[in-house]
């Protein structure tokens, strides 16, 4: 029988995500894109 | 300022205040009353998430700083994301199926009344606090630049917020904020848009050579108030406390339809808070280039004092160092002018050089300055109150941009300051009503009507306090600081509290409950120890994870020690 999925990881409804954890990881790797971006940024213009 | 800023001003500050009183005058629910329409989407929390952290002390304040030290500032935001994130996962899951009102109800179910009480109290003291900060801060600058009375500015965004936050509630906070954000960045990209107009070629590559675009600090000197370790650990800790514990935030993402609602809003914040936060910072780093390059720059930008001296007994001294700024300003301009120059032919050595030569111009430049200020500051000591840095942003929108954008973002300021200010008193209400008010008149509970009243009365007395805590107490600090410091002070406690509840089981509600006080003695013995001998001071981020650690700390402690009262309902409470 297939289990159902705990109520606090339902569908977030984004396309392209099934799970919340696709969503956060997303979420972590924009952040760290912004990080190395604004890093460059400052290398740049230092 | 002329009679189309004042339409636009008005129209829109007052446009928006009476919509929302309008849309939600019939507010009789408690649960919408205090968490909003259940209908509410995840854009409208997500904007209201951002719309009650910026006040007007981010949009004014903060290109003020950028341009003063740079843009350094922005790593305070890099523990955001991260504490979002687990926010998302842990905490709003446990508020959403508990269906509590408020954080501090979910320490009563877990702990005991008296940890719920102690947190509520945590907030309302800090909150409390704030509250008079956040309606001083843009009513003081806002008042020195215009010439409006200060009294009359504080009490009437303090009216206009009371009146639509006790009529509608979270309700019309939700609904107002929206707008109130649709007006904000409306009038922040107009702004930034003419100023890329003005702005001469190569003038990113000049803010950089002269060291305002430093975005990231990978240095472990804990003296330094901003580096990438310090932003990331502090404030990850600081936003923990903030969005997860906080109830003018908590309160913000806790209704709406489902838990995705809450959910996707908080994300929204986590991807565009830096990127927000790096164009206002942006802002205020052109504007140091924009005034490197106006021939009348002021020397000071709190003119209006300024000039009050000019015509006081001490002009001769104030107009000598005018002078004296400006041919240096002239001089440092003619050396940016070389340095561009030398940087087309692509000459290292010689680029080099003029870059040296325009760093020794703008320290004396920055020197003259301080005098400027110090003199000020000695000669009329309310210009302490604010710093210059503040004058910035308001002084460019006054002298630069066409009428109609002067209405347009003096409205963004007081919009900003209303949204701020109405989350704050719907979270300081609410707290009020519910871990107070009702936890001590249990029986209230079943008249829904009742409580609706007393949350009104109670959303109003808290705007009166903080309009007269803004009228009568007389601030010193600078305002940006003044608030994180209050912050980083008490939110570590609170966090603790959470922390404790939600991962470790094991800790029962007398265990934690004494760890607070003690962690919260041993924040404030370091933040005073740091006042008195100031060679051992720390930046004040780290208050955030030292006081949580010490709170987890003590708590395991008292329990080992004192194991006679263990946890029992936390289990039902976590779910677990």
């Amino acid at each position: 029988m297939k289990r159902s999925p705990p109520p606090d990881d339902e569908n977030p409804g984004v396309p392209g995500f099934r799970h919340w954890r696709g969503v956060y990881l997303f979420v972590f790797g924009c952040f760290v894109a912004v990080v190395i971006a604004l890093t460059i940024f400052s290398h740049h213009f230092a | 300022m002329n009679p189309v800023d004042w339409l636009v001003l008005l129209g829109t500050i007052l446009g928006i205040a009476g919509y929302g009183v309008w849309r939600t005058r019939h507010t009789d629910h408690l649960d919408t009353y205090l968490k909003g329409s259940r209908n509410t989407g995840w854009l409208t929390i997500g904007l209201s998430v951002a719309a009650t952290q910026a006040s007007t002390i981010t949009y004014l304040s903060l290109p003020g700083q950028a341009f003063e030290n740079g843009i350094a500032f922005i790593q305070n935001y890099f523990g955001l994301p991260l504490a979002l994130i687990l926010v998302c996962a842990v905490f709003l899951p446990i508020y959403r199926k508990l269906g509590v009102y408020t954080a501090y109800e979910y320490l009563g179910k877990r702990f005991d009344g008296k940890t719920r009480l102690l947190g509520a109290g945590i907030f309302l003291l800090q909150r409390g606090l704030q509250s008079g900060i956040t309606i001083y801060a843009p009513a003081i600058i806002l008042s020195t630049v215009l010439g409006w009375r200060l009294d009359f500015i504080i009490v009437g965004i303090g009216v206009v917020a009371i009146i639509y936050t006790v009529t509608g509630g979270s309700a019309a906070v939700n609904l107002t904020q929206k707008w109130q954000m649709a007006v904000i960045w409306t009038g922040m990209l107009s702004a930034f848009g003419i100023l890329l107009y003005k702005l001469p070629d190569q003038a990113t590559a000049i803010a950089g050579a002269m060291g305002k675009l430093e975005a990231v600090d990978w240095s472990l000197d804990a003296d330094k108030r901003y580096t990438f370790w310090s932003g990331l650990l502090g404030g990850f800790f600081l936003s923990l406390s903030y969005f997860g514990t906080d109830q003018t935030q908590v309160q913000r993402y806790i209704g709406g339809a489902a838990l995705r609602e809450g959910r996707l809003g908080l994300m929204f914040n986590a991807v565009l808070k830096i990127p927000m936060q790096f164009f206002i910072v942006m802002l205020g780093a052109l504007l140091f280039v924009f005034y490197q390059f106006q021939p009348g720059a002021p020397v000071v930008f709190n003119q209006a004092a300024w000039q009050q001296q000019l015509r006081g007994g001490n002009a001769a001294e104030f107009r000598a160092l005018e002078d004296r700024h400006t041919a240096q300003h002239a001089d440092q301009l003619q050396k940016i002018r070389a340095w561009t120059a030398v940087r087309e032919n692509g000459d290292a050595a010689a680029i080099a050089a003029a870059r040296d030569a325009l760093q020794q111009s703008q320290q004396a430049v920055q020197a003259i300055r301080a005098e400027a200020r110090k003199a000020l500051e000695e000669a009329a000591p309310a210009a302490k109150k604010t710093r210059d840095s503040d004058f910035v942003f308001i002084t460019f929108i006054l002298t630069q941009l066409p009428h109609g954008l002067i209405g347009l973002l003096l409205a963004v300021m007081f919009a900003s300051a209303l949204s701020s200010k109405a989350g704050e008193l719907n979270a300081l209400g609410t707290t009020t009503t519910i871990d107070l008010w009702r936890h001590l008149r249990p029986l209230a509970e079943h008249d829904e009507a009742k409580n609706v009243r007393a949350a009104k009365w109670f959303t109003a007395m808290w705007g009166v306090f903080a309009i007269s805590f803004a009228l009568f107490v007389s601030f010193q600090e600078n305002l940006i600081e003044g608030l994180n410091i209050v912050a980083s002070i008490f939110y570590p406690t609170l966090l603790g509290l959470f922390i404790v509840a939600f991962f470790l089981k094991k800790v029962g509600g007398s265990a934690v409950f004494w760890a607070a006080l003690a962690a919260q003695a041993v924040v404030l013995g370091i933040y005073a120890g740091g006042k008195v001998w100031p060679a051992h001071e720390i930046g004040y981020l780290w208050l955030n994870p030292i006081g949580c650690a010490a709170v987890v700390l003590f708590s395991l402690l008292f329990q080992a020690v004192f194991p006679h009262k263990p946890f029992t309902e936390g289990n039902e409470a976590n779910g677990a």
